[in-house]
Parts: C-alpha cells; structure tokens; sequence
C-alpha cells in the first residue's frame, strides 16, 4: 500500500468517525445512518452485479426476508441477538434457494427470475395480513441493546451501523481481492474457458449469489433497527432497481463505487426532496449525465479524470522544461 | 495391454439436421501425438468440443484413461488431466499474462474457493505461473496486459494456460493458426519439447509441421474418419488426396 492511500484511509476515517460531531444535526446523523446501510445493499449487489456480471432486479427481497423475520422474532419474544441471527440465516438460505432457481438460465433469464422472485416476495409480504400486517406494515418492538449499548439515539445508532459497515466492507474487499473474487471475475468474461481450467462456474455464481444475499440481509436488519417499521414499499421493484442504480452509478465492479452511489442517492432522495419537489426528476438527470460522460460510473470516471490531468500537468511541466533549455 | 489416453467410441453429434460428426471412433495411447486433419467443416472442432464437454453427444462415449467421460461437466474433465488450446483465442484480455496463468493454476487448486486470502499474496501460485511463461518464452511479458501483446504471445499464452496444469492429455486446436514464419518455429519447438507423459492430440493445417510431429494422423471428412494410421499410411492413401490434399 502506498503512502497516499495510508493517508487517504486514515482521513476517511477519521472523517467517518467524526460525521456526528461535524453534522450535529439529528436529522442528518440519521442520514448518515441510512447513506451506510444503503451502502451495504450496494456493496451486495455489487458482488454479483460487478464482480459476477449478474444483475438482479431481485435484492429487496432479502431485505425483507430477513427485515419480517427479525420483526416477528422479536415480537415472538426472543431476545434482539437470537432474533437477528434467526433473520439472516432464514434470509440468507432464501437466497440459496432463490440462487438455484435464478441460475438457471445466465443473461437475460437470471434478470427476469430474480425479478419474479422479488415480486413474490412483495406480494406475500402485501397480501400475509396475519403475518406483516400487508399494506399497513409491521413495527419493530425497539432498537436492541448490543452488548448493553444503547443505540437509541442518533448517533450512537450511527457508531452501531458504522462497525457493521466497516466490518461488511472489510470482508467484502477481502472477498474482491481473492482467488475466490478471481474465479468470479474470470467466470463473468469467459465462462467457458474457466469450466476448461477447471473451475466450477454454476458453482462459483451461486456461492456469490448466496453471500450477497447473507450480506443485504445484514443491511436488511439494520433498515429495520434504523426504522424500526416494515411495509412492502420498503420491499417493492423500486427499491431492488434503486439498490441496482447506487451501485451503476458509482461505479460497478470498484470497491468504492457503490458507497458513492448510495450517498449520492439516498442524499438526493431524503435532502434534495425537502427543498426540490421533482427530486426524481434530478435523480435521472444526474444518472443520466453520468453515464454519459462515464459509462464505468463515478469512481471509474473520476479516477481516469484525474489521472488525464495529472497527465497533462506532467507533459505541460515537460514541455516548458524542454522550451526554457535552449534559452540557456 | 494399456488403456488408452483417450478413447472415443462410436461418437455422434447433430446439429439439426447435419450430422457435425457420424460414428467417430479412434483410440490414442499413452503418450502418443496425434493429428486430426480434415477439410474445414468436417468436424474436427465438433469432436474436440465433445470430448471436453462443452458439447454433449447424441450417442457413443468418450473415455480418458479408461475412466467414461458422458456425462461429466467440463471442469471434473479437466480435473481427470484434460487440457485444451483454443482455436479462436480465449484468453482474459483485460489482465495480466501472469494472471491468466494464475486463473488455470487456480482451477485445480482449492484455494479457488478461498474467498479470504489476498491473491497476490499466494506467491507460490505467481512463481508457478511465471515458470509456465518463461517455458513458452513469455518470462519478460508477464506483467503485461493481454490484450497489448501481439498475436503470437497470445497463442503461447494459451499454451502456457494448457501446460500449466500438467495434463495428462492435451487438446490442441490449431495451435499454429494465424502465426508468422518465425513464430511458427517457436512454437513448434516448444511442442517438440513438451514430455511424453502428455498426450497430445492436435488439429493443425500446417502439414508440414503437423506429418513431422505426428505419429498417428486421423482424417476426418463430413464428421467421419475415413482414414487413419500412421503418417506414411495416411499420406499414401488415395482416399486423403481425394478429399484432403486435393486432386
């Protein structure tokens, strides 16, 4: 690692640490809050979509999945930490089922499966009164206590996703950067000749397939501790294809890409909206203009902006040095 | 009596309406190097494609060391000690070269499924795949990305990814196809090396090359063998002329 990345993580990190103090304001601690468990669906979706070349329009259901089961777990009476390790293992072997079934078929096929099987999803969630309250929504009791913190107010709730962000982002770079996220990648450009050296690809997919899912259930349970409240709308179309969108947008395939995405979205969405009354109309000329001047997302793009600049200042530098030589 | 290398009994495979490969059998012992030769369409990509898996056949069998290969997927095939080339090249463009060998070290290796470690910490796995360049001359292009080296280090890119993984028999489809003069001798120079505990079957349309490695010649025709035998025998046969060397 070089210095300038040492340096660029440690004022990350510090500034990730300090947002509560920086903002202040309740309201946009909390939108902290959300810009990082958005961060963390994107990331997932970002396993299969940039790493494995898969796009589910699917990725809200888990956040269901596991967001009811850790709502009716509680409710049940079991305490917080039995309910949210119940609720990402029923969410995460959902995810194993729904991956055999969306692997069925690659391309096109996996997009539609996916959506189909979200759709299913929402609709049980909407029509299982007795279980979800449908279109009504169901409340969680209260934030837990993990380890006898409280997290109830709005910036140590802020600290309690962080660790979890923090502690999701590290696997997931791991997982990006090992043979495992190697075979993925070369599964994504040349199926055929990853099965000819030998590796698994139908297996390779479904085990990321089932990591997203275990990892946007995850930030499934955190949506629920954040709102303490479920309906299908948080569940629908909608929100699988803006989860989608946060990750294009920042750029798929980097590490870093879908965290923009997320920030850049869900700022839009809960600040831009209080003051502009068509924020989706901004939204989609923002996605827009991106993908426009950068096809790769964000990150991609202003990485290779900065890198043409830096570029041109060193011949610029060249130039002037070679033109003043003859001068002396 | 050995068991052949690789074993292909009463092979059958249409596409539609046209047979792509009518009632193949042949048999390469242990060791031996191979040519499949035939007019373009007659099947020869056809068989190498169902001896790997990528296609599966109508009827007969395909079997390696004496082991039956219906119905296995490709990658517990290349498990078994089966390689290929690539006629039109497959490599992974957008990486390194010392990668791409990294991807064929990896798939017979557990560590695929490691989804913890660091890759480029795996320093064995780096060693190994830049032994593999170095063997076809690829040592001081390691670090470049496929896609900006030229056509010829591609082809030994793919050769490199082959003989990576120690086979125990090795496909090579074409593996001369588009080379220059030069790189033609290079090459043919790193197949004459390969050892002899690696079976070589190959489809070349360099004669010269192809009767001077070769020891047994197979002539496929219409998806059919009509001859085979040695390079002598096959050569002297009338019926190659006829469809193959041309009138």
């Amino acid at each position: 690692m070089t210095r300038g990345r040492i340096l660029a993580l440690a004022i990350c990190a510090v500034l990730l640490l300090a947002v509560p103090w920086i903002i202040g304001n309740e309201f946009y601690v909390n939108m902290a809050s959300q810009v990082l468990i958005y961060a963390l669906f994107a990331l997932s979706i970002n396993m299969l979509l940039g790493y494995g070349g898969m796009v589910s329009l699917g990725h809200a259901a888990y956040l269901g999945i596991a967001g009811y089961a850790c709502i009716l777990a509680t409710i049940a009476g079991y305490d917080p930490l039995t309910a949210a390790i119940f609720a990402i293992a029923v969410s995460t072997a959902a995810a194993a089922f729904f991956g055999v079934l969306s692997l069925r078929a690659p391309g096109l096929g996996f997009i539609m499966i996916t959506l189909a099987l979200g759709q299913i999803v929402w609709g049980v969630a909407y029509r299982a009164n007795d279980l979800t309250g449908g279109d009504n929504g169901i409340r969680h009791p209260a934030r837990p206590m993990p380890f006898g913190f409280d997290i109830r107010d709005a910036p140590s709730f802020y600290y309690f996703t962080l660790v979890v962000f923090l502690v999701a982002l590290f696997f997931i770079w791991r997982f990006s950067r090992s043979p495992f996220g190697a075979s993925l990648k070369g599964a994504r450009d040349q199926p055929r000749r990853m099965r000819m050296l030998g590796h698994n690809v139908w297996l390779i997919r479904w085990v990321t397939f089932v990591m997203a899912g275990f990892w946007a259930s995850v930030a499934g349970v955190l949506y629920v501790y954040y709102n303490l409240f479920l309906s299908p709308h948080a569940i629908s179309l909608q929100q699988s294809a803006e989860i989608l969108l946060m990750a294009i947008l920042g750029g798929a395939s980097t590490l870093t890409g879908p965290i923009v995405g997320a920030a850049i979205i869900t700022l839009v969405k809960n600040v831009v909206s209080t003051y502009v009354e068509r924020w989706n109309t901004l939204l989609g000329t923002i996605f827009v203009v991106v993908i426009i001047f950068m096809p790769y997302g964000l990150v991609p793009g202003c990485t290779q902006a900065w890198q043409r600049l830096r570029h041109r200042i060193k011949t610029r530098k060249a130039a002037r040095a070679a033109a003043s030589e003859p001068a002396q | 009596m050995t068991t052949p290398a690789l074993e292909v009994v009463h092979l059958s495979k249409r596409f539609g309406g046209l047979p792509a490969t009518k009632n193949v059998s042949l048999s390469v012992m242990p060791g031996e190097r191979r040519l499949i030769i035939g007019p373009n369409g007659a099947g020869k990509t056809t068989l190498f494609n169902l001896i790997t898996g990528d296609l599966t056949a109508d009827a007969g069998s395909v079997r390696l060391f004496g082991q039956e290969l219906t119905g296995m997927p490709t990658q517990q095939r290349v498990h078994l000690g089966l390689a290929r080339t690539y006629q039109i090249l497959t490599l992974f463009p957008r990486e390194r070269l010392v990668h791409n060998v990294v991807l064929s070290l990896l798939g017979l290796d557990r560590r695929r499924w490691d989804p913890w470690s660091i890759l480029t910490a795996n320093r064995d796995l780096y060693t190994n795949a830049r032994t593999s360049l170095e063997r076809v001359g690829l040592a001081e292009a390691a670090e470049r990305i496929a896609a900006e080296t030229s056509y010829g280090e591609r082809r030994r890119l793919e050769l490199a990814m082959a003989l990576a993984q120690k086979p125990r028999l090795l496909l090579l489809d074409e593996p001369l196809a588009g080379l220059s003069q030069a790189e033609r001798q290079t090459v043919r120079a790193l197949l004459d090396a390969i050892p002899r505990d690696v079976t070589i079957v190959m489809i070349e349309h360099d004669m010269d090359t192809a009767l001077a490695f070769a020891e047994r010649i197979t002539v496929l025709h219409y998806g059919e063998v009509i001859v085979e035998g040695t390079r002598a025998q096959v050569v002297a046969d009338p019926r190659t002329r006829e469809v193959y060397l041309g009138d």
